[in-house]
């Protein structure tokens, strides 16, 4: 429940992203796992759903 | 809530819009649940609800932010119902990042996803917004119906996390199998559904 607390520092010794005003290099990879989602061909159920929805008035 | 009754363009409008983030919906379902299936099940639900909902959808404002809300509320129910285990579908992701120039060991998508499965929840999905869906943290904090410092702080945390992981290859194998593990995150739930009114519960 208090584990957000905004005043809490960054623990020690597990250095902070952008610390040195770079990301991580896997900070890359988080965006390309989502893009790659993203990028994804839509599968007919998504398709047949959104055609669907017209009729559900 | 105080929608009136949307004309025809209108609908199609917001039809237009609706099928425009369901790419979106899909990566940010799959990065919170991890199985592509389940995600695809999460986002369809979405769909229909916010369907249901569309009148309280300001038209102009942004239909990905209102959406992932949607979502997010399924997901947290269907969390609370145990559907979801945080389970990793290994299949879907042997593919290997391109390293970056100057790194000898290339990140795997698969070890990314993992470490990303064994955050806290809160966390888990306030990295996803910011650091993958391209959120502000004023947004992501309107989505999670939190402080943006409570964001800056749960993504801050999750980038440690990640870093000490990812750096010293320390991704647990099955701790969101692992009943104890799992307990505390259904508690962690507790909290994050506790603050989680936003216009798009339904």
């Amino acid at each position: 429940m208090n584990s957000d607390k905004t005043d809490m520092p960054t623990p020690r010794g597990a250095p902070a992203a952008n610390r040195d005003g770079k990301d991580p290099e896997w900070a890359n990879g988080l965006r390309k796992l989502y893009d790659s989602v993203v990028d994804e061909p839509l599968p007919d159920s998504f398709k047949d759903l959104l055609e669907q929805l017209d009729t559900k008035d | 809530m105080g929608g009136t009754e949307r004309t025809a363009s209108e609908k199609a409008d917001f039809k237009r819009e609706l099928t425009d983030v369901v790419p979106h919906l899909r990566a940010f379902a799959r990065g919170l649940c991890g199985r592509a299936d389940m995600a695809d099940d999460l986002v369809q639900e979405t769909l229909l609800k916010a369907w249901a909902a569309q009148e309280r959808f300001q038209p102009g404002t942004s239909m990905r932010a209102w959406t992932f809300v949607i979502l997010r509320n399924a997901y947290l129910t269907d969390m609370r119902r145990n559907r979801f285990r945080g389970e990793y579908d290994e299949t879907v992701a042997e593919r290997i990042l391109t390293a970056p120039a100057g790194q000898e060991e290339p990140i795997h998508l698969s070890d990314m996803h993992r470490a990303l499965l064994t955050l806290p929840p809160e966390r888990r999905e306030a990295l996803l917004l910011v650091g993958a869906g391209g959120f502000s943290y004023e947004e992501a904090a309107t989505i999670c119906d939190c402080a943006v410092g409570t964001i800056k702080s749960r993504v801050g945390r999750a980038r440690a996390a990640l870093n000490t992981m990812l750096s010293d290859g320390s991704i647990p194998k099955r701790s969101l199998q692992d009943d104890a593990a799992h307990r505390a995150i259904l508690e962690e739930l507790d909290d994050v559904a506790a603050g989680n009114g936003i216009a798009a519960r339904s």
